[in-house]
This record gives C-alpha cells, structure tokens and sequence, in this order.
C-alpha cells in the first residue's frame, strides 16, 4: 500500500511528533516497503484466522491495594528530573 | 598491572580470594584499557568516577570475608538503558541526555548486593532499536576485530566493552537479537533469557513483551554466573516468573539436538553456514544425536517482529512528553511542547518504529497487522513446542553474517534481516545462548561467528551443559 505525505502525517499527528518534509518522504518510503515485507503474515491462513488470539494464558498480575510508603519519601528524587516545577507541582502550560 | 585479557570471571575470583590481586588492581586495570582503546572503539558514554571507590569496598569484603559472592570485586560494565540510581541512564537517546535514574534496576541491585564494581555505562542504539550501535545518538561501537566494521547491536557497547577488556561481563537487553549478535560479532558468550526469568524493573522499556535483561562474557560458565547473580522472582515486576517455576526437571542422560535446514537456505553467508555445518559436527562427536526438524511457520517471524515490536514500542515511547523528565522543548501549547520535544530528542529510528507502530495498531489496520501477527506468534510458538517433544534443543547460527561495514546497511529493511535467526526466541520466550563457534576471514581480519542455542522455557541449565561442552570448558 502506498503511504503518502498526508498519511504519514496523520501518523505522525497521533503519534505526537513532528516531522520535517524530508523526513516525512523518507519515513514513508521506509515504511511502505516494510509494510510490504511483513504483509506476507496476511497469506498465512490458520484455524482461527479472524479470531482473536486465544489470551487463555495470559493472566492478570494484581495485588491488594496495601501500606504505601511514607508521603515525600521520595517526592525530591522524582522533581528534580522534572524539567518545569513549581515547588512541589510539575509545570506546565494552561490546558483550559 | 595484571593482564586482565587474560583473565575471566572465575580466573578473578580465584586470584582476588587468594590475594594475587586486588578489586582496585582489576578496576585499575579496566581503566588502563578504557584509556588506551576506547577512543578507537566508543564502547562507553561515561566510566564512572567512583570506580576505585567501589572496587576499595569490595576489596574490604574481601578481606573480611564478608559475604563474598563470585562477582565480589569483578568489573562489570552496564548497557545504558539499564537504571543505576543517581548515574545519567540515557538510553543513547538525546531526550534522556541529562536523565539521573531516580532508582535501581532489580539486576543493578542484585550486582550490588553480590559486590560487583560497575565500571561504566555504554553505548547502544539509542532505545535499543537497531543491531548496529549505529542509531546511537553518540556515536556507532566499532567492533574491536575490526574497527571498520560495526560491533553489533542494539547491545554494542557492552559486548565491545568486555571485548577490549574493560570489563569481566557486562549487561545488555535482548528485544530481538541485542545481547546475542553483538556478542557473537566481538567473539563472546551472550545469553537472552527466557521471559521472566529475569527481572525487567528499571530497564527503559521498549518492547515489553519480547525483552529480557541479559549478561555477555568470556565463557560460557561467567555468563552462567552473572544468570544466576540476576535472575529470579521479583514482584517488581509483574511478568517475573515465581520460583517454583523452575520446577526440577529431569536430567536426560542423552540429550538430542534439532536443526531446521529448511530455514538456512536463503541470505545466510556461504562461510557462516559452512562454520555452522562444523559446528554440527562437533557437537555430534561429542555424542550429541543430530535431528532434523521443521518448524513450518518460521519464515514468517521476522515479519511477526517486526509488527509487534514497533507496535509495543509506540506505546513505550509514548511516555517521552518533555513534562515528568528528560528534555524539554517549549511549543506554543501543551500539546505543542510534546512535539517539539520529541521533534529534537529522538533520533530516525525511534520516530520510524513509532510512526509504524502507530500505523499497525491505528483503526483499520489493527485486525490485518497486529491481531494477524500474534495469531501467527502463536503459530510459530506451537512450531517450537512440537519440535521440543523430540528434541531437547535447537541450533542455528547467531547471525547470517559475521559483522558488517558500518554504513553498509543504509535501507532499515536491509538491517532488520540481521535478526533472522533470533527474534523467534523473543517471539516465544524461550531462552537463547550465542557461543563463539570460530571465525571467518573478511579484508584480511578475522571475524568472529557465533553458534545459536535455543531450549525451551526455563531450561537455560541445558544451554550451559551444551554450551560448556562446546566451547571445551570444564564444568
């Protein structure tokens, strides 16, 4: 299939990057051909070919909501890899 | 100065219990090798600066005998997307430059514990995605043997690190061949372990499904030993396999050895092949039995990987937003700040396999790419389990070729077909041990070549067994 400018675009729009136009014509012939190797696994037919995978064994790890830790025992460590703070709040621009 | 090139982890151990040396003379020694080679070679991005100060700590264990483990003392060098807390971890990527792991990995813990002496953090392709070095945002690993020719990667940096001798063993990641390749292009052992095994708390996730920390060393036993150190249950990390997992298996008193010809017929090098053929050989004259053996679904899992894998590290990356840590680059809005910062900090690579994960999981394609591919995961899975039920493990070379000219494979496509022989082990989870099997001649320089051991899930003891036998270590 062909990947074009503005598809490449739209990609690259939900994946919250921006791209120069080179890049953009680059990535979209990269892409087209590799899309075009692993398009292959479409020839594969199997018993449950338009079935979801059986996720029978894939089980959810969980554990009971327990003591957390003492509050700030770690607050400075994790803010000082903040790029933007204010005090004990991490900045950012005005969303509303 | 001790002559660290010829020692191994087991070697050191011994000398540093009897008091031949000291872990201050072996971090001396690294650095001394670090100096003298590693501007040809840029296997690091930074040696740390207390080395001697964790080696002087070691060497007090030492002599107090307190606690002292076969690491105690021995010069490790980490892969750089593995946290140490307080060190820079970069993932060789221009949005974590100045990044200070806020705490230790699980694996960096465990070294810790045991007293081993971190020498440095080293380079790799930036996030782990490439099998070159060459997507490092600081700069491609020249491969000792030959520093026209790459090191292999994504884990490029620690493989070369031990290869110069700046190290006894290091820690990389395997995603789909990042320990195993750059470990048989330096001439080392590498190990990917099965999924679980190995605590993934505190690696820079990538493709959570298919990655596990991995060691690389000289000898098949030192890689048995840094396994050993750094696996098992951890609750940190919701995939850890439970101890009682590794059930006792039976010891088999003959043990049979599966080869999937049909799947070395097509861009596998004549003298990789040719070694791979020896290989065989040797092991049937150790008196293993040689089976040939199918697995009909193969030929499609690079293709597997390589949806899955950008896939799942679309929704990695997405973290990267310039707001909890990392770079920053102002835009004129929220949502322009996370575009420009991930504009500037990463690298073509990552923005590839994000943008084509993004495409494979986007509304209308999801169901023809990502579902198909883990229906064919499965397949490939179940090729694996039937072929364990006649053989006890499997053989192929680590790598098509042995390593390649940097810059040689321009078009992406070109380089994810090095990892022909070893995404199936990620695919699956089971655990893949590379071992130096001999060289081939390219330009003159001698190359190393790697030998490819798969078991199923949780049997790395078999891959030490054959491993050690191969490489004529004793036990």
């Amino acid at each position: 299939m062909e990947i074009d400018d503005k598809e490449i675009e739209k990609l690259a729009n939900l994946a919250r990057i921006k791209l120069s136009s080179s890049e953009k014509k680059g990535l979209g012939k990269d892409i087209e051909s590799i899309l075009e190797y692993v398009s292959e696994i479409q020839k594969v037919s199997s018993p449950v070919s338009d079935k979801k995978p059986d996720s029978s064994e894939l089980i959810n790890v969980m554990r009971e909501d327990g003591q957390p830790h003492e509050s700030g025992l770690y607050t400075e460590k994790i803010l000082s890899e903040v790029p933007q703070r204010e005090g004990d709040y991490v900045k950012v621009k005005k969303i509303l | 100065m001790i002559k660290i090139d010829k020692l191994d982890i087991k070697k050191a151990h011994e000398g540093l219990v009897n008091g031949d040396f000291s872990a201050v003379d072996l971090a001396k020694a690294c650095i001394k090798n670090i100096e003298e080679k590693d501007k040809d070679i840029n296997a690091y991005l930074e040696v740390y600066d207390d080395v001697i100060k964790q080696a002087e700590y070691a060497d007090k264990k030492i002599k107090n005998k307190d606690n002292i483990t076969e690491l105690t003392g021995i010069p490790i060098a980490l892969k750089d997307n593995i946290l140490n807390e307080g060190k820079t971890v970069s993932a060789a990527s221009k949005i974590l430059e100045n990044y200070k792991a806020t705490y230790d990995a699980t694996v960096v813990k465990k070294l810790k514990d045991a007293g081993a002496v971190f020498i440095g953090r080293t380079n790799m392709d930036e996030f782990g995605m490439g099998s070159s070095t060459e997507n490092s945002a600081f700069g491609v690993v020249k491969n000792p043997y030959d520093t026209n020719r790459v090191a292999g990667g994504s884990s490029g940096g620690p493989a070369a690190a031990v290869a110069i001798s700046s190290a006894l063993g290091s820690f990389g990641s395997d995603t789909g061949s990042s320990v195993r390749l750059p470990a048989s292009f330096c001439g080392l052992v590498g190990l990917k372990p099965t999924y679980g095994a190995v605590s993934r708390y505190g690696l820079i996730a990538f493709g959570s499904s298919l990655e596990q920390i991995g060691p690389m060393g000289k000898t098949v036993g030192d890689v048995e030993i840094l396994f050993n150190t750094t696996s098992g249950y951890d609750k940190m990390d919701s995939v850890s396999l439970p101890e009682d997992f590794y059930s006792k298996h039976k010891k088999k008193e003959k043990l049979i050895i599966g080869v999937p010809t049909h799947f070395m017929k097509e861009g596998i090098d004549e003298d990789v092949l040719e070694n791979f053929n020896q290989s065989v050989e040797k092991l049937k004259s150790l008196g293993y039995e040689v089976k040939e053996i199918t697995l009909p679904n193969i030929k499609y899992s690079l293709s597997v990987y390589y949806i899955v894998m950008p896939a799942e590290a679309s929704a990695n990356l997405a973290r990267f937003d310039g707001v909890r840590y990392g770079l920053h680059k102002d835009g004129d809005s929220v949502i322009e700040d996370y575009f420009e910062t991930r504009e500037s900090g990463f690298g073509t690579e990552v923005k590839r396999r994000i943008v084509l994960g993004t495409h494979v999981l986007s509304s209308g394609y999801y169901d023809a790419y990502y579902n198909k591919a883990n229906i064919v995961r499965n397949l490939i899975k179940s090729d694996f389990d039937n072929a364990f039920r006649n053989v006890d493990v499997i053989l192929t070379p680590t790598s098509p070729t042995p390593a390649f000219k940097i810059g040689e494979k321009k078009d992406p496509l070109s380089m994810y077909l090095s990892d022909i022989f070893t995404v199936q082990a990620n695919l699956t989870g089971m655990p893949a041990l590379s071992v130096p099997s001999g060289s081939v001649v390219r330009d003159g320089k001698e190359l190393p070549v790697g030998l490819q051991i798969i078991a199923p899930l949780l049997r790395e003891n078999i891959l030490f067994e054959i491993g050690k036998r191969f490489s004529g270590e004793n036990n």
